[in-house]
């Protein structure tokens, strides 16, 4: 069976059929477990290290610096000999911590973009599984990412972290809103919850092109919510290095401060993927309406390139944001959220449901 | 009415701001190339050109004939605000006037005292010492940091008007 690059169905397929031939039916179903588990092990671990070093070289361009030139061509190593120093390193807990909540918190923040991370579409036929409320669940286990965070604030016995846990909870709750409600758009405009049936929605244009102004505004406001909930860029008052050190993971060293750092990067390409599939058309190609010879045109490109080239994308854009803007104020942030985003995406997707009742979007 | 004119008036001036920070931010990424700042020290050491502000480590410079500008007038060692600075200058009986006059002996400088704040160079009347522009000056022993600025066998500059 040959491996084509532009659907991957047939593939998994095939793989799927050989191990329920060779194997008994229980057995077969693990090792595809065990396979699935491995890979999402193997492509978290891939990205959070490109991620740290795409992050730390476009910041050092925005700086007028150069960036990790060292270890590797270009420094492309310097990740891989980071992580290597931190998982050597002690993984000390402090005195009076609680040492059973303290050493759970790296895993529950990891724990959410697990879940997450098998749920999205990365390409046609390249998805884990495509549940029929997929939308909803990926929203739902995002927000236990901050139940990591509250944890670790609290168990660490240090102000630092306390306050940063609490300014992180305040945001990633009121953020939650705005994101929530601008994903809504989308759903009502595609009548779905399935990542599957949104990208199919989208064959002949993205909803960014064919929903016009609530579409564009609810864009926007994801960007800004998203980047809110990754606690990245003018939010990052949970860590506030200026203020709070290092905010919630003050006290946190070794693999378990790693779990922390990579888990930041994890969620940032989940809020990525999720403003890509949504608004951008995910893997799907950039087809106009029934211009047949440009759709098959632009088909000729693989849908996974087509995925990688908007993520790549958004992330360049947040990253411009975080090395660009100032970081709010505490009060700032609240106001921003409840005066501003979520009176304007309510209006929004009211304006959303009545534009697509009259049916007047492409 | 103003209220909800102001209301829309902050999301837009707000946006067009944040527009114009990242357009500035966006011009540094665009001509990152150009305009990095960074010094690649160990490696450009061959190429490496200080500010001309830069204070580095007071020297005395020497003419090809080992002569010097100073007099010995000790204006620099009472300038310097933390004794880094000691003058041995003995007086001695001028033959040709009968006149005693300093001749420095041993112009000591402790590098180790030194916060390199200028005042000595400025206090100096007749330009004798300079602050030079190296700055690769860490020794294994403290001594080495005590030094001696005019070379030996050296001899104050005629030329030079006390």
């Amino acid at each position: 069976m040959l491996l084509s690059i532009y659907d991957f169905s047939e593939f998994f397929q095939s793989i799927d059929n050989w191990l329920t031939s060779t194997f008994p039916e229980p057995i077969a179903s693990l090792i595809g477990w065990v396979l699935i588990g491995v890979t999402a092990i193997g492509f978290v671990a891939f990205l959070g290290l490109s991620l740290v070093y795409v992050e730390r070289k476009i910041a050092a361009w925005f700086q007028q610096r150069i960036g990790p030139n060292r270890v590797g061509f270009q420094g492309i190593l310097q990740t891989v000999a980071d992580i290597t120093k931190l998982m050597l390193k002690e993984p000390l807990s402090p005195g009076n911590s609680d040492k059973f909540l303290f050493n759970l918190a790296p895993f529950i923040m990891m724990l959410a973009p697990f879940l997450v991370i098998s749920m999205l579409p990365y390409a046609k036929g390249l998805q884990v599984m495509d549940m029929n409320v997929g939308v909803l669940f990926v929203t739902a286990v995002s927000s236990v990412g901050v139940l990591g965070i509250l944890i670790s604030g609290w168990s660490s016995n240090n102000k630092y972290s306390l306050i940063g846990a609490m300014r992180s909870g305040a945001q990633v709750v009121s953020y939650e809103l705005s994101a929530g409600l601008s994903l809504m758009v989308i759903i009502v405009f595609s009548g779905s919850l399935q990542f599957g049936e949104i990208i199919e929605s989208q064959a002949t244009g993205w909803w960014i092109f064919r929903g016009h102004l609530p579409v564009w505004i609810a864009f926007v406001i994801f960007l800004i919510a998203g980047t809110a909930e990754t606690n990245r860029g003018p939010f990052d008052l949970a860590e506030a290095e200026s203020e709070l050190t290092a905010g919630f993971h003050t006290e946190y060293s070794g693999i378990k401060f790693a779990f922390f750092f990579l888990a930041e990067y994890i969620n940032l390409f989940i809020i990525v993927t999720l403003a890509v599939t949504l608004f951008l058309g995910g893997w799907m190609p950039l087809h106009i309406g029934h211009w047949e010879a440009f759709n098959n045109i632009a088909d000729i490109i693989p849908s996974f390139i087509w995925f990688v080239g908007k993520v790549s994308a958004i992330i360049f854009l947040l990253m411009w944001f975080r090395w660009t803007f100032p970081r709010l104020r505490i009060d700032q942030l609240l106001t921003l959220e409840w005066k501003y985003l979520l009176p304007i995406s309510l209006v929004n997707l009211v304006f959303a449901a009545f534009i697509t009742l009259m049916e007047w979007h492409f | 009415m103003s209220q909800i004119r102001n209301y829309f008036k902050n999301i837009f001036t707000g946006l067009r701001s944040l527009l114009k920070g990242m357009t500035v931010t966006g011009y540094y990424f665009r001509n990152a190339r150009k305009e990095i700042i960074t010094q690649q020290y160990p490696d450009n050491k061959a190429s490496l050109k200080m500010f001309d502000r830069f204070r580095g480590i007071v020297v005395m410079p020497h003419d090809e004939n080992n002569l010097h500008a100073c007099t010995g007038c000790t204006a620099c060692e009472i300038a310097c605000p933390n004794g880094s600075i000691e003058i041995l200058a003995p007086r001695e009986v001028d033959p040709e006037t009968g006149r005693k006059k300093r001749v420095i002996n041993q112009f000591v400088y402790h590098f180790s005292m030194c916060t390199l704040c200028n005042l000595c160079i400025l206090a100096c009347p007749t330009d004798a010492i300079k602050m030079d522009q190296t700055f690769e000056h860490s020794v294994y022993d403290r001594s080495l940091l005590t030094q001696i600025l005019n070379k030996p066998g050296s001899k104050l500059d005629p030329n030079v008007k006390e």
